[in-house]
């Protein structure tokens, strides 16, 4: 259907998003790996009016060596991976959930999915003192309710705690997506299957979970790229300590508490070999699934 | 009988449904609440639910403070303006990807998923620089271009999994008439997909409402919206927490808001194309 | 229907914020970035009169200290130009001043008395003898305690207590029955939180960040003396978490009557006393402590002072708004308003001079308490560096976060205290290697 003409036309209106978005890619990825071969400290006086010396690997062998490195790639994986396996199962229980005639049901999808208008500075904050505060917050309040000790959540289970704030932010968008995808669900094939003596654990697991697969494919694809930056959440709460400093957190602390630009920028060209890592291994898996 | 399990049914998953709607809720119920009631009774042991005297005093001393119009118009402004900016260059892209497709479509939309992928932190000094050689800084200009390329690509794919699910042959009936590209484009195609278009610009607006690296880095006093806001009252001297939940409240209320009246919309269009 | 609602929403929204937005547009604004304590939200609050008297409108940009801390470095490092005077502290002041970033300050109005300033503060915010940041507020640390709390115990707190008596008190306090604490400290990892206090404390035992060939001396027995000592001290006497607590968090545990004694910031003293604590009639001060038979004591000095950037557009309006901020009147204003124990402390000889203001009770214990600092001798040892709970290089920041997180991690019992001592020895050398001094 598409003629010559189409075509040359869809070319000129794609040109605008393409340009703007290669610009934006480009420009500061070259700066960055410019900066990542120099030796840029501002605190002693190094600018690029004055010139930058060139120092070849030099930065991309420190950040590799530090011993920092490896346990904050470890960290990201566990991080992104953790929010990833918990919004994922609890979004489908949820979706599956609220497929289900229930009173109220706008109501519960109201109150389901309003984490995701908060900003994630002033989520952190609130999990941060109104929750998990070892003295004040809910939790202690609740544990000493039963009898237990209190919690010092940011202290003894850092990254959990982190995982927790993360996936509570992210579980509306994963329940959303998964719940427009179980509305479409065929309801007679599973009335079929159900006729046909299948238990309900074999109807999810034949019927209901490849239909998702789509779905699940693209939460796990957009919630990836937001969940490799993270940055909000660990400033606030823990900055980085009792092992929650991942990959974007080092990176933090190396241009701007060590303001060494040169550093920080090897780093952040690690980020992005990890990130299309993460990103090729993912197409691999979810590719086909896109089209 | 049957209708008998199946109301008890409907009761017990009522039940659970609300109790975990209520759970994941709390935290911003719990918030809301702080927000009126004094410093003392916020930390009182045990936690006080209903039973304390409302008061107004958090909000009243935090407007004192800072001018809380000043820094929700900018985030009105440039959330907005950003998600409105990159629709316009969005569509066309949109539209060509899915009526037109080649065999780069495909890979053309994941390599602009792709430049999400830079950490904004990596670049940091690059965007700084390049602000100040252009005097961007602390312009809603400024922000606003930014904000537009970074969710551009969740604009475009958005758009482009909405524009295909339009049935090509209303296209080609619309050419058999002779209607032109443009005339294509605006009388027939959009109208067809101002539900997805609206569920867009939703989603968007959030996204960039939250965004709070930039839009902190980037900003002092003239374009600072309402995550430079609420830096200012995240941990300040003696007790805050009534304080911090009443910052809290203002700074997410407009969008809780404008979410909860437009969920309807949000839920129908928050496919991304999942639902084939 | 519900896409109506929405841009109904919407309308309203921007109508609103529109018409909020409207304000009046003065002659010359200049925009100042601060830290969000509470002298300075204070100071927010005369910016009125400021404009009333100079003409000159102010726009405030009032951040939380860590993001503060990186917005100011950013702007300053990139010449960004977005302020027109910034809230900096005693570590950034003497750097940025060397590097020709900041506005000397050497042409003040003689009305504005510079030899006023305490010389510790002065000497500080100085730079080859320039100063280029004036001092808003000067503070040292010292003892608070509880004095009901001391009595029932029977014991008394002597002016100039040692950290051994500090841990018979705080055995002697402590009462988990009913929710107090013998001693809270700070164990918050960051430079300024919780790195601030244990190299303090470092230097009370006699240790030291850095020979004087710059070599980390974090192996060294003292080191390990003052870390075992602070760790065993919190386990047994301090509250649950201590490992995440920073000011804030100290200061809200001492106003709500759960901690026997707190080490911290002399400014705290005027909140502990003030009307948010319910402590505020019982309590005591005294000199932070020493090890028995170390010279040096664990208090710090430190100053939040206002500074110009190079390069601004508004050098002279900008000069205005310091003179005024950190003046002698200015003092005079608060202690008018709102009582002579809540001026900004510790930055004026006048202000210690003053008969009114040593009827406060910790004025007399801040004053001593900034004098037994002494930046240019940390430790009884020699250093290569100035600087009491920081070392004066650009460096210092980035490492000793990364340190104080390892020692965090050690407060928390998630690795040895030995284990800590290595990781911050390796951090340390490596970070010197990496800038040339080794």
């Amino acid at each position: 259907m598409a003629t010559k003409a189409s075509r040359s036309a869809a070319r000129i209106m794609m040109a605008p998003a393409v340009v703007l978005l290669l610009g934006w890619m480009l420009v500061p990825l070259i700066l960055t790996l410019w900066f990542s071969f120099t030796k840029y400290l501002p605190m002693r006086g190094d600018s690029i009016e004055r010139g930058l010396d060139w120092v070849g690997f030099d930065n991309y062998a420190r950040f590799l060596s530090s011993s920092a490195f490896w346990p904050s790639v470890q960290t990201t994986l566990v991080m992104v991976g953790g929010v990833l396996i918990i919004t994922l199962v609890f979004g489908i229980l949820l979706a599956m959930l609220l497929d289900q005639p229930i009173w109220g049901q706008g109501i519960v999808r109201i109150l389901v999915i309003a984490p995701f208008f908060v900003m994630p500075t002033v989520s952190a904050l609130v999990w941060k003192n109104m929750m998990m505060d070892p003295v004040n917050g809910i939790f202690s309040h609740l544990w000493r309710f039963f009898g237990a000790e209190p919690i010092a959540w940011l202290q003894d289970a850092s990254l959990t705690s982190i995982i927790m704030i993360a996936s509570w932010q992210w579980l509306p968008f994963a329940t959303l997506i998964l719940l427009t995808a179980i509305q479409s669900l065929d309801s007679e094939q599973l009335e079929a299957a159900e006729i046909d003596g299948a238990s309900p654990l074999s109807r999810f697991f034949y019927i209901v979970l490849p239909h998702l697969g789509r779905a699940i494919t693209i939460v796990t694809l957009i919630q990836t790229i937001f969940l490799l930056s993270i940055f909000a959440e660990i400033f606030v709460t823990t900055g980085g300590a009792f092992g929650t400093r991942t990959l974007t957190f080092l990176i933090f602390q190396r241009v701007i508490d060590s303001q060494n630009i040169g550093l920080g920028s090897a780093g952040g060209v690690y980020a992005i070999i990890l990130a299309n890592i993460v990103a090729i291994f993912l197409m691999r898996i979810v590719g086909k699934n896109l089209d | 009988m049957a209708r008998m399990t199946s109301t008890r049914r409907k009761i017990i998953t009522t039940a659970v449904a609300w109790a975990i709607g209520l759970v994941i809720f709390f935290p911003i119920f719990w918030t809301i609440l702080t927000s009126f009631k004094t410093e003392a009774q916020a930390i009182n042991d045990p936690p006080l639910f209903f039973n304390f005297d409302w008061t107004l005093e958090n909000y009243i001393s935090v407007q004192e403070r800072s001018d809380y119009l000043r820094f929700l118009w900018n985030s009105v402004a440039i959330a907005g303006g950003s998600t409105l900016l990159g629709t316009l260059i969005a569509i066309p892209a949109a539209w060509s990807m899915a009526f037109v497709p080649s065999v780069r479509t495909k890979d053309i939309l994941l390599w602009m998923l792709s430049t999400k992928m830079l950490p904004a932190v990596g670049v940091l000094y690059p965007i700084s620089l390049i602000f100040v050689q252009f005097n961007l800084l602390d312009t809603k200009l400024g922000l606003i271009v930014v904000l537009m390329l970074i969710n551009l690509p969740i604009i475009v794919w958005m758009l482009y999994t909405y524009f295909r699910e339009i049935p090509g042959e209303i296209l080609e009936a619309a050419r058999m008439d002779g209607a032109k590209l443009r005339q294509e484009l605006f009388y027939v195609l959009t109208p067809m997909a101002i539900p997805g278009i609206a569920s867009t610009l939703l989603l968007n607006f959030i996204l960039a409402w939250n965004e709070a690296f930039w839009t902190l880095n980037l900003t002092a006093a003239k374009a600072a919206p309402l995550t430079a806001f609420i830096a200012s009252y995240s941990s300040p001297e003696g007790l805050f927490f009534a304080k911090l939940s009443a910052a809290s409240t203002m700074a997410i209320a407009p969008i809780l808001i404008l979410g909860w009246f437009s969920q309807k919309q949000l839920v129908r269009g928050l496919t991304f194309g999942a639902v084939k | 229907m519900s896409l109506k609602n929405t841009l109904c929403a919407a309308t309203a929204l921007t109508l609103v914020t529109a018409t909020g937005a409207m304000a009046a547009d003065p002659t010359a604004t200049i925009t100042i970035a601060t830290v969000n304590n509470g002298d300075m939200i204070r100071m927010q609050g005369y910016t009125d009169q400021f404009t009333a008297e100079t003409g000159i409108a102010v726009d405030w940009v009032t951040l939380e200290e860590n993001v503060l801390r990186q917005r100011v470095t950013t702007d300053i490092t990139t010449k960004g130009g977005q302020f027109d005077v910034m809230t900096i502290g005693m570590y950034e002041t003497p750097i940025w001043g060397a590097n020709d970033w900041l506005v000397p300050l050497n042409d003040l109005s003689a009305e504005y008395d510079v030899d006023d300033i305490l010389p510790a503060m002065r000497n500080g915010l100085s730079h080859d003898g320039t100063l280029y940041a004036a001092p808003f507020y000067g503070e040292s640390s010292m003892v608070m305690y509880r004095t009901d709390l001391m009595e029932a115990a029977g014991l008394d707190m002597p002016k100039d207590p040692t950290w051994q008596f500090i841990r018979e008190a705080a055995a002697a306090m402590d009462d988990p029955a009913n929710d107090v604490n013998g001693i809270c400290l700070r164990g918050k990892a960051g430079w300024g939180e919780g790195g601030a206090f244990i190299t303090v404390t470092g230097n009370s035992f006699g240790a030291r960040w850095f020979d004087e060939d710059w070599n980390a001396q974090f192996d060294q027995p003292e080191w390990s003396d003052a870390l075992n000592f602070y760790v065993n001290l919190m386990n047994d006497y301090g509250p649950e978490g201590y490992a995440t607590n920073g000011f804030n968090e100290n200061l809200s545990l001492f106003n709500q009557g759960k901690c026997g004694m707190w080490i911290d910031a002399t400014v705290a003293a005027s909140f502990v006393t003030g009307d948010d604590s319910t402590v505020k009639d019982s309590v005591g001060f005294a000199l932070a402590p020493n090890a028995e038979g170390i010279e040096k004591r664990s208090n710090w000095l430190w100053a939040w002072a206002l500074a110009i950037p190079a390069g601004t557009q508004q050098e002279a309006e900008a000069k205005t708004f310091i003179e005024w901020a950190t003046s002698k009147a200015y003092i005079e204003l608060v202690a008018a308003n709102e009582g002579w124990a809540n001026v900004p402390p510790g930055a004026r000889t006048s202000l210690y001079e003053n008969p009114e203001y040593l009827k406060v009770p910790f004025a007399q214990m801040t004053l001593d308490s900034i004098n037994a600092a002494d930046p240019n001798n940390p430790s009884v040892q020699p250093v290569p560096y100035v600087g009491i709970q920081f070392v004066a290089i650009p460096e210092y920041a980035g490492m000793a976060t990364e340190v104080s997180q390892e020692f965090s991690a050690a407060y928390a019992g998630q690795q040895t205290v030995e284990e800590a001592l290595e990781k911050a020895q390796a951090i340390t050398n490596d970070t010197m290697e990496a800038a040339g001094y080794r």
